[in-house]
């Protein structure tokens, strides 16, 4: 069977310096992966050169064997939550209907069985009673809930999302992961470019240590090691003791 | 060429170039500053909106007294620039939407009372409408006098306060920390900025006085790193951009002189877009095509 | 019909057909591009007249698109070159117009064109531009045009409705789901060059800057929903036109400034007085919060 994401050789360059070099992993079907690294590894621009959002120097990227185009129905998107302008004249279930709008085709508007399947999936992120807010009018928590709402209505069979944890409240926290463990058990595929090394071998099967190439990919417990954490930070980590790993600040 | 060597010769042509010249210096080093805080495009709606203060000051005295319709312009100006920020900051509107707003909106108001002052007796010889587009060679020589004076003021200010200005630009809150009065300074530099408008509105005219500001400094990013030198060759080059453009419209009366500024500016930049050494594009086509090369031949040794 | 009549309703076309797709420009964050293609359409109009030699509305129309569209191309390259947006706009616009100028000026003689009617137009003589067409009554020509652009635009809103909606709000996924962003961005651009060029003849470019973002900007302030954002947004739009109207004829002066003035006067009523997003809504809605807070 064929993996849902199977990368060769990508290199990715902004003008004259190579951001992602010789990338090359492959990610199961129904797996939770984690895209780990420093500022500046190149993670968000993995995810946007997977989508086609940004042009690559060389490489090759299959979704389900195929070139991305071919298969763009099947995948699904959160970008981070600062790519938009949220005081867009828009309520929540108007964003979330948003995606659909690949399904839909051009020329027509979203039917009655959209709208239901917004608001299905606004209830399973425990939105519902904010459907016709503004979307400037919820906080960072609950934007995020919309953001991932909009996601399921894709009915995608592959979900990359950025960074949806960051300003957050626990219990939007706790529900994203709940999410994301239902979808894995539906057996769909999540990517994720997650920042808290804390939580990474709670939530995560899977891993990719990234710092401009791919240092190591696989299941989280070969892949997470102190070692290779090491080897992708740099200088830049402190060990308490392992299981409990810092992050340096750097400003 | 003999034309231009007889022109030259004239007494009033020698100060218009020396006005034009100073102009062009003071706005590509304020134009600098604008472009690396973004609000060079202020500077546009600024120069729409000095029309309805020189209509004004028009009106008020009943005569064409430069200093009185610079005084009302910089009202205005200073206006604008103030409503702008205010709207961004006090309301959803991004600041783009404000400037656009406020610069045809003030505009509008502008021709309004433009229309009004030729409906007056003396307003019909009153040349205001020379402000849209500019007649540098139709400048009395008191009037060039007044914006060579002018334009050097400024400069001798933007030298004294350069560093702090540096200092606000690149990182405001930093200077906050240093106790530099910071709004202070964002006032005075926006006062500079309305200033060079203003002074060179009859030059280049309301329209296009914009140009001088962003082109000139754009040009000039392209050839430095360093904001001293950005600055410096970005004076150069407004100045060069005033010079040429007077030169060309006073060829024949009736050429408006802003076109050829803008037209010159222009050229330039286009020359710096193609050809600076380390950012221009041809420039880059050959060292980029140069490292895609290397990053393929360094995977093929690592495979 | 009668002269007065004619001209508002002229001016209200303006009013629509501007207002409605100024919101996008607005949502878009392209307000600058409107002043930059209102501004570069007269060297469209004037190269068309250079080429064909007449003063056929339908040559003006496609100089004026073609020229628009690549002020928005240009603008759009050189922001890819890595020059911020607002410097990219700057230097393209001034240099289109000032080559627009020196045309003008340089072909005086031939062009039946000048500067200040390409500033101000010339709505005041609208009514005096009638065409017959087929079994209709005679219509003045900007009528007729503006008519036809603005059917033009709303069957192509309705059509490409929800593509242009999340390419406003969220171009990185409308892109991930396989949505063509640049061709929705270009065929706004196109619908912005000719409404401005249809607009620009009768009103002139300021009142074509002020009438593509004043009453989006008013109508932004009174909704949270898109779809009723662009009907205040056409409404708006006419109430400036009727409005200005009578405020140049009472004061006896320019009409296309006195419409543009008066845009911007509705906005700042709507910026202090709307009810949810204005200073005073704004004002007493934290007066509220302060009290129910202290009697907590």
């Amino acid at each position: 069977m064929t993996n849902p994401i199977e990368i060769k050789k990508l290199t990715v360059a902004y003008d004259k310096t190579a951001v992602l070099k010789d990338i090359q992993f492959s990610v199961p079907k129904g797996s939770l992966t984690a895209i780990i690294g420093p500022n500046g590894a190149g993670k968000s621009t993995l995810i946007k050169a997977i989508l086609g959002l940004i042009p690559k120097v060389s490489g090759d990227i299959k979704i389900y064997g195929k070139p991305y185009r071919a298969k763009d129905r099947l995948v699904g998107y959160v970008p981070q939550r600062g790519s938009v302008d949220w005081d867009f004249p828009t309520s929540a279930l108007d964003v979330v209907l948003m995606g659909r709008y690949g399904h839909i085709g051009w020329f027509k508007r979203p039917g009655k069985e959209d709208m239901a399947l917004a608001k299905e999936s606004l209830k399973k992120v425990g939105m519902d009673a904010y459907a016709n807010r503004q979307i400037s009018q919820l906080s960072g928590g609950q934007q995020q809930r919309v953001f991932l709402a909009r996601a399921l209505v894709q009915d995608a069979q592959v979900y990359f999302m950025d960074e949806p944890f960051v300003g957050v409240d626990a219990a939007t926290e706790k529900a994203i992961i709940q999410l994301l463990t239902d979808l894995k058990d539906q057996g769909k595929t999540v990517i994720v470019v997650h920042h808290d090394l804390q939580t990474v071998e709670e939530y995560f099967d899977h891993c990719i240590l990234l710092n401009k190439e791919v240092i190591a990919s696989g299941v989280t417990e070969e892949v997470f090691t102190l070692e290779q954490l090491h080897q992708t930070y740099g200088g830049k980590l402190a060990f308490l003791d392992k299981g409990k790993v810092m992050v340096e600040q750097t400003r | 060429m003999e034309q231009i060597g007889q022109m030259l010769l004239a007494a009033n042509t020698q100060w218009v170039l020396i006005g034009t010249l100073l102009l062009g210096l003071a706005s590509g080093i304020l134009g600098s500053f604008a472009l690396l805080r973004k609000q060079s495009l202020i500077g546009d709606a600024v120069a729409h909106a000095a029309l309805p203060g020189i209509c004004i000051g028009f009106m008020l005295t009943g005569e064409r007294s430069l200093i009185i319709l610079l005084i009302g312009a910089t009202v205005t100006g200073l206006l604008a620039a103030y409503c702008i920020q205010y709207i961004a900051s006090a309301s959803i509107l991004k600041e783009d939407t404000a400037i656009c707003l406020i610069l045809s909106t003030f505009f509008g108001v502008g021709i309004v009372l433009l229309t009004k002052v030729q409906q007056m007796p003396s307003g019909n010889k009153s040349g205001l409408d020379s402000f849209i587009f500019g007649q540098a060679a139709g400048m009395v020589s008191s009037d060039v006098k007044l914006m060579a004076g002018a334009a050097a003021l400024l400069l001798i200010v933007t030298i004294i306060f350069f560093k702090e200005f540096k200092l606000i630009t690149f990182d405001a809150e930093f200077a906050k920390g240093l106790g530099l009065p910071v709004s202070a300074l964002n006032f005075l530099f926006m006062t500079l900025l309305v200033a060079v408008v203003v002074i060179g509105i009859q030059a280049v005219g309301v329209i296009l006085m914009a140009a001088l500001l962003i082109t000139p400094a754009i040009s000039a990013r392209y050839w430095t790193n360093s904001l001293s030198k950005m600055v410096m060759i970005s004076g150069l080059f407004g100045a060069i951009s005033g010079v040429i453009g007077t030169l060309i419209s006073s060829l024949d009366r009736g050429i408006p002189t802003g076109p050829f500024i803008v037209v010159t500016a222009t050229i330039i930049f286009i020359l710096s877009i193609l050809f600076a050494p380390a950012r221009g594009i041809i420039t880059l086509k050959i060292k980029r095509r140069m490292t895609n090369h290397q990053l393929l031949r360094e995977q093929g040794q690592v495979k | 019909m009668s002269y007065e009549i004619w001209i508002m309703i002229v001016a209200s076309l303006v009013g629509i057909t501007c207002g409605v797709i100024g919101c996008f420009l607005i949502l878009r964050k392209l307000a600058m591009l409107a002043d930059a293609i209102s501004h570069t359409v007269l060297l469209g109009i004037v190269l068309a007249f250079l080429i064909s030699q007449s003063m056929n509305g339908l040559y003006m129309l496609i100089g004026a698109a073609v020229v628009g569209l690549f002020t928005a191309m240009l603008i759009q390259f050189l922001n890819h070159k890595g020059i911020q947006e607002d410097a990219s706009i700057g230097v393209v616009f001034t240099f289109f117009f000032a080559i627009g100028v020196i045309l003008i000026t340089v072909f005086a003689d031939s062009v039946h064109l000048d500067v200040d009617h390409a500033l101000m137009g010339e709505i005041a003589f609208v009514p005096f531009d009638m065409v017959e067409i087929a079994f209709l009554p005679p219509l003045p020509k900007a009528f007729i045009m503006l008519m036809s652009i603005l059917i033009l635009n709303i069957i192509l809103m309705m059509l490409f409705y929800k593509e242009l909606k999340i390419t406003s709000f969220d171009p990185a996924l409308a892109a991930a789901i396989g949505m063509p962003v640049m061709f929705i961005h270009y065929l706004l651009m196109g619908m912005v060059s000719v409404s401005t060029v249809a607009s620009f003849d009768s009103v002139g470019a300021i009142l074509v800057v002020a009438m593509l973002i004043a009453p989006g900007a008013s109508a932004y302030l009174l909704t949270n929903k898109l779809s009723h954002m662009l009907c205040l947004s056409a409404f708006f739009g006419v109430l400036a036109a009727i409005s200005g109207y009578y405020v140049a004829t009472w004061i006896d002066s320019s009409i296309s400034g006195s419409m543009a003035m008066m845009s911007g006067v509705l906005f700042a009523l709507v910026f202090i007085f709307s009810p949810t997003k204005g200073l005073l809504g704004k004002k007493i809605n934290q007066k509220r919060f302060r009290t129910r807070t202290n009697a907590t």
